[in-house]
């Protein structure tokens, strides 16, 4: 795996501090917002598992952030609220096993024809949702009561479900960290690099592949249920391919291979959105405000090759003068 | 189900699935040359739905009108910003990665739309066909079918044809048929890649604007229009065989079939049944039905 330097640990240390103490000064605008960023954090996490980590560009991973969104509500009884205990890791489970099957018909294929059938499974999930009644067909179905766990946590206020996800996101970087470098973690890295090596070496790459697939999903689940949790509402869009793509924009323009760079993208594509969004500096294009977006997305990757995450790197570059050695 | 209904709903079924391949062939010719997941591909097609639209008031202005001058001057457009498209967004990512180029088509998506909404508004237009092809012919005692959509299914096969000649029997089909296989050894035997990527671009481009061009006289033009085409079209491509002509005719024939007796068949189920007939196909065959290269 790529080793990691001091100032990328404390670079990700200093966020998490600032993130974990913006809880106490933050306004409910603020709170939400970042909120949202940070379930968008942890979904792209879970696609930076198996694009960066193993190379496998799933381009449908709205369907198990969806999945995971729609079993929060779904199973979440009509006459009150629902333990977390039980509906967590219920959301996360019904995600899991979409992507488990996904991955076991999909992993047959691979490079671009990955992206495209992971994009066909997802949308068999959008149809499902969006075509039948079990979900509440187009308009979606409110979540009346948010789960909780006795008195001590009630993920009604804003304060606490944000602290929640910030646990939630800690505890997913951390454990993705520790996971690329356990045997696991070498084994998934090997297979990107080169799989008819880890194959001569004896090693069942099919399963490697499977169940980091299914953990990627089972992680976008976990984004899912925290999302329809904060917002109270779940509808088709959550599975659509908007969706897909913009999570993969967020890992690709943070910088693929990094888990820090999940993390930036998440932020920066949610930021951009806002400022493009603000009417205060665009006023009536502000409407407009996909056409920022996307020559932002245009420049950086005219500019960027490597994501944010190379943006330092690029700068020195510029500084010393040299031309550029990884294109 | 009666003969008419049946006749009636399969004509539909050519019908759309012809028009499916118009655009599905430019996406996995671009992609089999230049290796590029257009995701843009179907906002071409909405571009070509606009211009039908759009350019028709002006095309009776300045040039006496017509409904294949409108389709000559929106072709030679789209021919014209296939080329500078790719000379300003793509010439230099062919060395990247494969996830830059997706990251830059789904810029130019969003990229598309506003300036759509911008320049004509979010409004959903209806577009009149041409009024010698505006009538339709009896079927059985009481149906009738429109006369534009066997139209329409006759200019795609005459296209379809056309390609065929194109890449069967002209030295630039040669080429691009050498290039989908392997694109180093072309490139060292002296043929210049970056003109033909360029000009295989322009192509697909035409291929899409043309085909929301005709289809908007039947479909309407929307906004959004141009993202439903273009997951239908991967869907095209996967079943047919990335890089395969061939596979993408076929496969739009069974997807058209598919979707539109799915539709009168099985109401409820009609959006899934497209992809549950990928799945199939692929638990069949991993590499689509024509797997090229």
């Amino acid at each position: 795996m790529r080793a990691t330097s001091v100032p990328q640990t404390v670079f990700t240390v200093v966020v998490f501090v600032a993130l974990a103490g913006y809880a106490f000064v933050g306004g409910s605008f603020g709170l939400d917002l970042i909120t949202k960023i940070m379930i968008y954090a942890i979904f792209a996490l879970s696609l930076e598992l198996i694009a960066g980590g193993v190379g496998l560009v799933s381009f449908g991973h709205a369907a198990y952030f969806g999945i995971g969104a729609y079993a929060a509500v779904l199973l979440t009884p009509k006459d009150g609220a629902a333990s977390l205990v039980l509906l967590l890791p219920a959301a996360v489970c019904a995600a899991a096993l979409y992507a488990l099957a996904v991955g076991a018909l999909s992993l047959r294929t691979r490079g671009v024809y990955f992206i495209m059938v992971t994009l066909a499974f997802a949308q068999m999930a959008y149809y499902v949702a969006h075509d039948t009644p079990l979900g509440g067909g187009t308009d979606g179905i409110y979540l009346t009561q948010k789960p909780a766990i006795g008195e001590a946590l009630n993920l009604n206020q804003p304060v606490m479900i944000y602290g929640f996800t910030l646990v939630v996101l800690a505890a997913v970087f951390l454990f993705l960290a520790l996971l690329n470098r356990s045997r696991f973690g070498h084994a998934l890295a090997g297979i990107r690099v080169n799989e008819q090596r880890m194959r001569a070496m004896s090693y069942s790459t099919f399963g490697y592949k499977l169940a980091a697939f299914t953990l990627s999903g089972a992680i976008a689940g976990f984004a899912g249920f925290l999302f329809a949790v904060k917002d109270g509402f779940v509808n088709p869009e959550l599975m659509s391919w908007h969706l897909s793509g913009a999570v993969l924009v967020m890992v690709i323009l943070g910088g693929l291979g990094h888990l820090r760079g999940a993390l930036i993208g998440a932020f920066a594509f949610v930021l951009l959105q806002e400022f493009f969004k603000s009417e205060a500096i665009f006023g009536a294009l502000a409407k407009h405000w996909h056409l920022g977006l996307g020559l932002a997305i245009i420049v950086s990757v005219t500019l960027l090759p490597n994501g944010l995450v190379g943006l330092p790197a690029e700068i020195k570059r510029h500084l010393a003068g040299t031309p550029r050695d990884n294109t | 189900m009666t003969t008419a209904t049946f006749l009636i709903q399969y004509l539909n079924a050519l019908q759309y699935g012809l028009l499916l391949f118009l655009v599905a062939s430019g996406l996995t010719l671009i992609f089999g040359i230049m290796g590029v997941i257009n995701l843009a591909h179907g906002s071409f097609y909405m571009t070509g739905a606009y211009m039908a639209y759009a350019l028709a008031p002006w095309v009776e202005g300045h040039l006496g009108g017509g409904f294949f001058v409108t389709l000559a001057v929106g072709v030679i457009l789209a021919v014209a910003l296939g080329y500078v498209l790719e000379w300003a967004f793509f010439s230099y990512l062919h060395e990247r990665e494969h996830l830059q180029q997706v990251l830059m088509t789904y810029g130019l998506i969003l990229v598309f739309e506003e300036l759509r909404s911008l320049i004509v508004g979010d409004d959903v237009h209806g577009v009149k066909a041409p009024e010698w092809l505006a009538g339709s012919i009896p079927l059985g005692d009481v149906m009738t079918y429109p006369v534009y959509r066997l139209f329409m299914s006759g200019v795609c096969i005459v296209l379809a044809l056309a390609m065929y000649w194109l890449f069967r029997h002209t030295r630039l089909g040669m080429r691009i048929r050498a290039g989908s296989t392997n694109r180093e050894m072309v490139q060292n035997l002296g043929i210049d890649v970056s003109r033909l990527y360029r000009v295989v671009f322009a192509g697909g481009v035409a291929l899409a604007v043309f085909a929301g061009m005709l289809a908007a006289p039947v479909s309407s033009v929307y906004p959004g229009m141009g993202n439903q085409v273009l997951i239908v079209c991967f869907v095209v491509v996967v079943i047919g065989g990335i890089g395969s002509i061939r596979g993408a005719l076929l496969a739009s024939l069974l997807i058209g079939v598919v979707d539109t007796f799915g539709k009168v068949l099985l109401p409820q189920a009609a959006g899934v049944l497209v992809y549950v007939l990928m799945a199939l196909i692929l638990l069949w065959k991993p590499g689509g039905l024509f797997k090229a290269g």
